[in-house]
């Protein structure tokens, strides 16, 4: 599992594990390459698109989160192309649902927020959205609000890989898409959910969070990734 | 069973099949059915007792011989004659000239030679001369003979080497050399493997699997037995789209026959090979026709597509090799066992092999299910098969490859049909769908139909896809209406090129097709709408239509 296996990332020369994407190896190598839905400790999603690359040779570009790196491979994280690809996903989620930064709980630590100020996006070329999902107040810690939702399924994935519970799923399809709880139920009346909060810590946006705190004000380490780490030494 | 068995049951079904000097095959697939073929056939029966020719007359319930407009259609054997709108009362008089007096009865024939003329049928080779409820029928033509020779006379590699030199490609819409596919399963390490018949046909306006299902579904069964023998599996699936019941209920026959008749079970023709399938069906998802969406489905969970790779040949069905082809694909491998890749590759134009069935359908004369070599040009498919369009119109555009295909003007229409060509132009080969489309068609319109089509059917897993469709199909909305500028062409285009090049799956790869085709040749029709707001076609702007006011 652990072959070597060697690389260039925007002409760096870089060793990576074998079975390893190209994400984790260029994070392991300390070069930055944006991403989303991408969660240390979870398995990969490959959804958001943000975090897509070039490889040489292609034509194509591939999410580099979940194309495993193989050996002579050369990687290129940032080129005009990709730029414009990460500046549309980027402003395809804003406009998909009414992201409002100044009344949301997550304004200041959102990484949808931080990844349109890196991209340059101060405004959408297309029309935005304004979904009316009622917000699910009825559990008494936490809060959903659908309407803030970019569908990372990093939640999903928390809850079923890390706490084993399997709370979360998404329900129907395409735009339609939205998290749910159980078959459908509103969160408090969840009977699978341990309100164990992992879900909410690993909300990239302000979608799942805490009831009655600013995102910045709640702290909010990279809890899954610090998790699988203990496990993992045991 | 036996081999010897297999050979005597052949001979003498086949003897049977000669012994009858006339043979009735009403259609009886989801084409014909709802106009009432089932009381023809039953018209048939009672007729041919009534004249007393239940010796010499064979009457049998059969799939599709293609000609879906011609519902309920009869063909009349020797002599292939082809009678169309059949009724009951239409029904005893065919037996009472045709088969009593021996003189066809002209008036009620299907006069049009040129449908058939340009068609090749070698997936389609038994539509609509065999009972698909009978494996009997199935044997007598030569079926599962291939089996039998793949099993006794060839080992697995050689059945792969066969494949490959015949140059099959796969016909689920990719293009993927078949042999290779193969190969690439034989070899990975891993078991059990598993083979996946893909029959989730879920393009509007196509039904060229479905038929194939209802009119020879031991054609599937036995492609799929001789590529389970070839990369070492012993069990298959055949994923297939509830919305197809008679495709199923075929199908399910033909598994249960095909189990007491011994092709399919332990031991096939007492060799060491086992091998059984089993159907799974789909839950209405477009989507889940995509090969990683279909394992997702079958293993029990969501039909989202996921990234290559591991290719499903390395790790597919629960994380064990797999291969996956489409029907039309298994259903060529019998022949090309039979007859030889040689043969096969002798069919169709020197890089792409064999024949493709397409579903013609839309704005042209002849609609129906066709099966052409490749290679054809799309003008022949149009006007020599097609019959062109009605009369008083004229021919605008033709859509190829389904929902996601592009649409292809007049001066294209001498393109040879292969993979190659048809992506250069902008289409693609996807399932085989093509849509003929006349002056009567909006473009603008069009394009935001099928965009509105992949829109629903996104799976809502990678943004281009479910964000960027919605939004494309926003923008062409507001085109029908003569909202926005031709400004507004370089970011619908660069917003196209997202979606193509950073979605996920072959669906959002496909899905800006229509609107970047309808861009690039019907591009004034765009202007029109936008600029002199109105539509060419007097389509939009409300039912009575801008284009109508002068």
């Amino acid at each position: 599992m652990s072959k070597p296996v060697e690389l260039t990332i925007d002409g760096k020369k870089v060793t990576a594990k074998e079975g390893e994407t190209i994400l984790e190896a260029a994070r392991r190598n300390g070069l930055y390459i944006p991403a989303l839905c991408y969660l240390e400790g979870v398995s990969s999603f490959g959804g958001c698109r943000v975090c897509v690359v070039e490889l040489k040779g292609s034509p194509r570009v591939f999410a580099s989160c979940v194309t495993p790196v193989t050996g002579g491979m050369e990687v290129v994280t940032d080129s005009e192309k990709l730029r414009r690809y990460r500046r549309w996903a980027v402003e395809l989620l804003l406009a998909e649902r009414p992201h409002v930064c100044s009344v949301c709980v997550a304004n200041g630590s959102c990484e949808l927020q931080q990844l349109a100020t890196e991209l340059g996006v101060d405004h959408l070329r297309v029309d935005r959205e304004w979904t009316d999902y009622e917000v699910d107040l009825t559990h008494e810690r936490f809060a959903y609000d659908p309407n803030r939702c970019i569908l990372c399924t990093r939640c999903i994935r928390v809850c079923d890989e890390v706490e084993g519970v399997h709370t979360l799923d998404l329900m129907l399809r395409g735009k339609n898409s939205k998290v749910i709880f159980d078959l459908d139920e509103n969160w408090g009346f969840s009977r699978s959910c341990t309100s164990c909060g992992k879900c909410s810590a690993s909300c990239p946006v302000g979608a799942l969070y805490v009831k009655g705190k600013p995102l910045s004000e709640v702290k909010k380490k990279d809890l899954v990734s610090f998790i699988m780490e203990r496990r993992s030494e045991k | 069973m036996k081999p010897d068995e297999l050979r005597s049951l052949a001979q003498k079904e086949s003897e049977l099949r000669k012994s009858y000097r006339y043979r009735i095959n009403v259609c009886c697939s989801s084409g014909c059915m709802p106009f009432g073929s089932l009381k023809v056939l039953s018209a048939f029966k009672d007729a041919v007792r009534e004249f007393g020719v239940e010796e010499e007359c064979y009457v049998a319930r059969t799939g599709c011989v293609g000609t879906c407009s011609l519902a309920p259609a009869v063909l009349v054997e020797p002599g292939d004659y082809l009678y169309q709108n059949v009724t009951p009362e239409k029904a005893r008089e065919i037996v009472k000239e045709h088969i009593v007096g021996g003189r066809p009865v002209k008036s009620m024939l299907y006069g049009n030679e040129a449908f058939f003329k340009k068609q090749l049928r070698i997936v389609l080779r038994n539509a609509g001369k065999i009972d698909p409820l009978r494996i009997e029928d199935y044997i007598a033509v030569g079926g599962y003979y291939a089996l039998l020779k793949a099993l006794t006379r060839m080992t697995p590699q050689g059945v792969i080497e066969e494949v490959a030199l015949s140059g099959l490609k796969g016909r689920g819409g990719a293009g993927f050399l078949t042999g290779l596919k193969w190969r690439y399963v034989a070899r990975a390490p891993g078991s059990p493997k598993y083979v996946i018949a893909n029959l989730d046909e879920g393009d509007p306006g196509v039904f060229a699997n479905r038929t194939l299902a209802e009119a020879d579904p031991h054609a599937i069964l036995e492609g799929m037995a001789i590529a389970a023998y070839a990369v070492g599996s012993q069990k298959g699936y055949i994923y297939v789209r509830s919305e197809y019941p008679l495709a199923v209920q075929t199908l399910k026959k033909a598994i249960e026959a095909a189990r007491s008749m011994g092709v399919l079970g332990d031991n096939i023709f007492e060799t060491s090979f086992s091998f059984d399938v089993e159907l799974r069906l789909g839950a209405g998802a477009f989507v889940a026709g995509e090969e990683t969406a279909i394992l997702a489905s079958i293993e029990g969970r969501r039909a989202m597509p996921r990234p290559r790779p591991p290719y499903p040949a390395q790790s597919g069905l629960w994380g064990k090799p797999t291969l996956i082809n489409n029907v039309e694909t298994l259903a060529n491998v019998p022949v090309i066992l039979l007859k030889g890749s040689e043969w096969f590759s002798s069919i169709g134009s020197k890089n792409c092999t064999g024949t493709k069935c397409f579903s013609l359908t839309g704005k042209v004369n002849n609609p129906g299910l066709i099966e052409v070599p490749m290679g054809i040009t799309l003008r022949e498919v149009v006007f020599d098969i097609g019959g062109g369009v009605a009369p008083g119109r004229r021919f605008k555009a033709v859509q190829v490859g389904g929902p996601s295909g592009g649409f292809l003007p007049e001066q294209l229409l001498d393109l040879p049909i292969d993979y190659e060509s048809l992506t250069k132009a902008g289409a693609i080969m996807g399932s085989g769908g093509i849509v003929v489309l006349d002056d009567t068609s909006c473009m603008v319109d069009t394009a935001k139909f099928f965009t509105e089509f992949c829109v629903d059917e996104s799976c809502g897993k990678c943004t281009p896809c479910r964000a960027g469709l919605y939004k494309l199909y926003k923008v062409l909305d507001g085109f029908t209406r003569g909202e926005g500028s031709v400004e507004d062409f370089s970011k619908v285009e660069e917003l196209c090129e997202f979606i193509k090049e950073a979605s996920l799956c072959g669906l959002g790869q496909t899905a800006p097709n229509p609107t970047l085709t309808t861009l690039r040749y019907f591009r004034d029709e765009y202007i029109a709408h936008l600029v002199e707001k109105r539509c060419p076609a007097g389509k939009c702007f409300g039912n009575s239509g801008g284009g109508g006011v002068e």
